[in-house]
């Protein structure tokens, strides 16, 4: 076994390295490439830049394929971006011509691998329209959303229907974000990476270290809440929760950390008035961190107590299973994907307003017994269901599964 | 009748256990019920794989809530429409008790119709979160692996991928004559020799686990069984 592979299995388990080798063997002698619009940066390149190097440990013939455009290529993808997600925003003509046209020219570019795969993985809306300029494709292509698409803005959507409905098959992150479609639409929740920065075991020694950089006492309790400074993460409401609690826990420390808001003027006020809450109070800490401080949020989240994430609109919400990943019950907004992973009582508790925020964690932090033991659950859960080669057997079980057509038990020889 | 499927010639007389292994993926059907009237009406004509997941098929999928239900049905009726009576009605629907899926669908829908009939409030009342059907596709696979006798097993299945788990202990009882699981079965065919053997798997629950814990009860059966104690 490969050392790469060797990793995974040490945290995942031998059985689940020797499972996915089983099925990646049903792909001998065909080819997998995956395409998306960028190498670096974003959820997607991220898994990406993992999945692929593993599905070839394996034996798969995998392959990663990034397409390229101009600056209003981007403009265009982020503004359909946001319309999935259901901002009304407005498809000016010329980016749609630049958006086609970016499309054309990168499928000459990739022609002669797309052509000839087996399984086509299309990521995102930025090369949906690759399809198009492959009718004589001999393989299977599937358009994989990882957006939070339930409410749509409609006029963005039925313009991208148009490119994807020709896929032979789509993945969505849940039944919920899922749109009709033509064709069988697969369910494949995200996952984490548990070796990449953000996740992998940290020395107590690197941990402390980030201690003592934000002046955090390790006696005293901390809760932190990790996400962009955006109203839709409710960190007012964060604070607010941890004004309340602080009555009771007069020892309470709050984290709340995000990346920059530089490019985003809401962000920037969200952070003005973030800031002007928080006070004088020494022990609420506003950290703005640089896009790439994954093992700094790794650490801040393992020298946490309980992690927040009191989202009032959330997509499946990564940042609390990263946070149960490392053994720490979360406290989440009753909303999208936390309230699939935040059981009550069990994980962690769902919460609706700073008042029900700061109840738990007065509860929480008031038994530490019982912090460890749904610590404990979590980390379990997230082994079992959302680790990075659940979302590999899931992407081999659907090649397979588009590969041999409809029936429901596929019974290989 | 035996379950050929899972047995292959051996050297000796007695056929050898083929372990195979399962990979299930989830399907969108695009239907979804926000009251139990449009439940009902989804499940009269959903495709009968959806039955399949909503009571097996989340035992091998990545899920998020307790197995506190055996079926995701009476789950959603409990913690989305808030109705016990119903909800302990479902809950206790043993699919093994059914001939085929399409009994338990109807078995389903009777309980959910007697409910409607004795409850006004249930007509209007909106579940506080959507019940999504699901249906799944798995992928079947012959893993290689060949257990020849039944001392075997207790070294095997530790070992075993959850899938295969899955497959031999879950999936086996839509499959397998009288429900038993591929184990149980793999037994009888060697007479009363392992009739011990068969009672201790017939004791391990096989809905409420997730597939690494009933491994570990599979383990632990097999190690009752060969020192002789109960469970």
């Amino acid at each position: 076994m490969s050392r790469l592979l060797e990793a995974y299995a040490s945290v995942a388990g031998e059985d689940v390295i020797d499972h996915l080798s089983q099925l990646a063997a049903q792909y001998r002698g065909m080819k997998v490439v995956h395409v998306n619009s960028t190498r670096v940066g974003g959820g997607v390149a991220e898994i990406l830049d993992k999945l692929v190097p593993l599905s070839r440990e394996l034996g798969l013939d995998a392959q990663w394929e990034v397409i390229t455009g101009d600056p209003v290529f981007y403009q265009c993808t982020k503004a359909m971006h946001n319309g999935l997600q259901g901002n009304p925003v407005n498809l000016e003509p010329h980016w749609l011509e630049a958006y086609e046209e970016t499309n054309r020219h990168n499928a000459e570019q990739l022609r002669p691998i797309l052509e000839e795969a087996d399984v086509v993985f299309i990521h995102d809306p930025q090369p949906a329209a690759l399809l198009g300029h492959f009718p004589k494709r001999r393989g299977k292509w599937v358009w994989r959303c990882h957006i939070d698409a339930s409410r749509p803005y409609r006029p963005v959507w039925r313009y991208l229907r148009r490119h994807v409905s020709g896929y032979d098959a789509s993945v969505f992150s849940l039944a919920g974000f899922a749109q009709a479609l033509p064709h069988p639409e697969y369910l494949i929740p995200p996952s984490i990476d548990p070796l990449g920065d953000k996740n992998v075991d940290l020395a107590e020694d690197e941990i402390d270290a980030v201690r003592r950089r934000f002046e955090l006492d390790p006696e005293r309790p901390l809760v932190t809440q990790v996400s962009r400074f955006d109203r839709f993460k409710d960190p007012l409401g964060v604070i607010r929760a941890y004004q309340l609690a602080k009555r009771f826990v007069p020892g309470l420390q709050l984290v709340l950390a995000g990346g920059s808001a530089d490019d985003d003027p809401e962000g920037e006020a969200v952070l003005d008035e973030v800031r002007a809450a928080a006070g004088d109070d020494a022990d609420v800490h506003v950290l703005l961190l640089p896009p790439d401080a994954h093992r700094v949020i790794n650490a801040l989240q393992r020298a946490s107590d309980l992690v927040i994430q009191k989202s009032t609109r959330e997509g499946f919400g990564l940042t609390v299973t990263e946070a149960m990943w490392k053994g720490r019950p979360v406290i989440g907004g009753d909303t999208g994907g936390i309230r699939l992973q935040v059981v009550d009582f069990h994980t962690g508790f769902l919460v609706s307003t700073p008042e029900g925020a700061a109840l738990r964690m007065r509860y929480l932090l008031n038994q530490p017994r019982l912090i460890r033991e749904m610590g404990a659950k979590a980390h379990t859960f997230v082994r079992e269901n959302f680790l990075l080669t659940r979302q590999l057997r899931e992407y081999l079980t659907l090649g397979i599964g588009v590969l041999t057509g409809k029936g429901e038990w596929i019974e290989l020889g | 009748m035996q379950n050929v499927t899972n047995m292959s010639a051996s050297a000796g007389n007695t056929p050898a256990f083929a372990v195979k292994d399962c990979a299930l993926i989830a399907i969108s059907t695009g239907r979804r019920a926000h009251t139990l009237g449009e439940m009902c009406e989804h499940l009269q004509t959903v495709s009968i794989d959806s039955v399949y997941y909503h009571f097996w098929g989340g035992l091998i999928q990545a899920r998020f809530d307790e197995r506190e239900y055996n079926n995701d049905f009476a789950s959603w009726v409990r913690h989305a429409l808030h109705d016990a009576p119903l909800a302990e009605r479902l809950a206790v629907l043993d699919p093994t008790d059914f001939a085929d899926l399409e009994d338990l669908r109807r078995e389903l829908l009777e309980l959910m119709e007697q409910r409607l009939d004795e409850s006004e409030s249930l007509h209007w009342m909106r579940a506080t979160r959507t019940f999504e059907f699901i249906r799944s596709q798995i992928v079947i696979f012959d893993t290689r692996h060949r257990i020849r006798s039944p001392e075997q097993l207790a070294e095997v299945i530790p070992q075993l991928s959850t899938g295969s788990v899955f497959y031999h202990f879950i999936d086996a009882r839509r499959r397998v004559p009288d429900h038993l699981d591929d184990f149980r079965e793999w037994l009888s065919v060697f007479g009363e020799r392992y009739a011990g053997l068969r009672d201790q798997l017939a004791g391990v629950e096989p809905y409420f686990s997730s597939m690494t814990e009933i491994r570990e009860r599979l383990t632990r059966a097999l190690a009752l069984a060969a020192s002789g104690e109960s469970p």
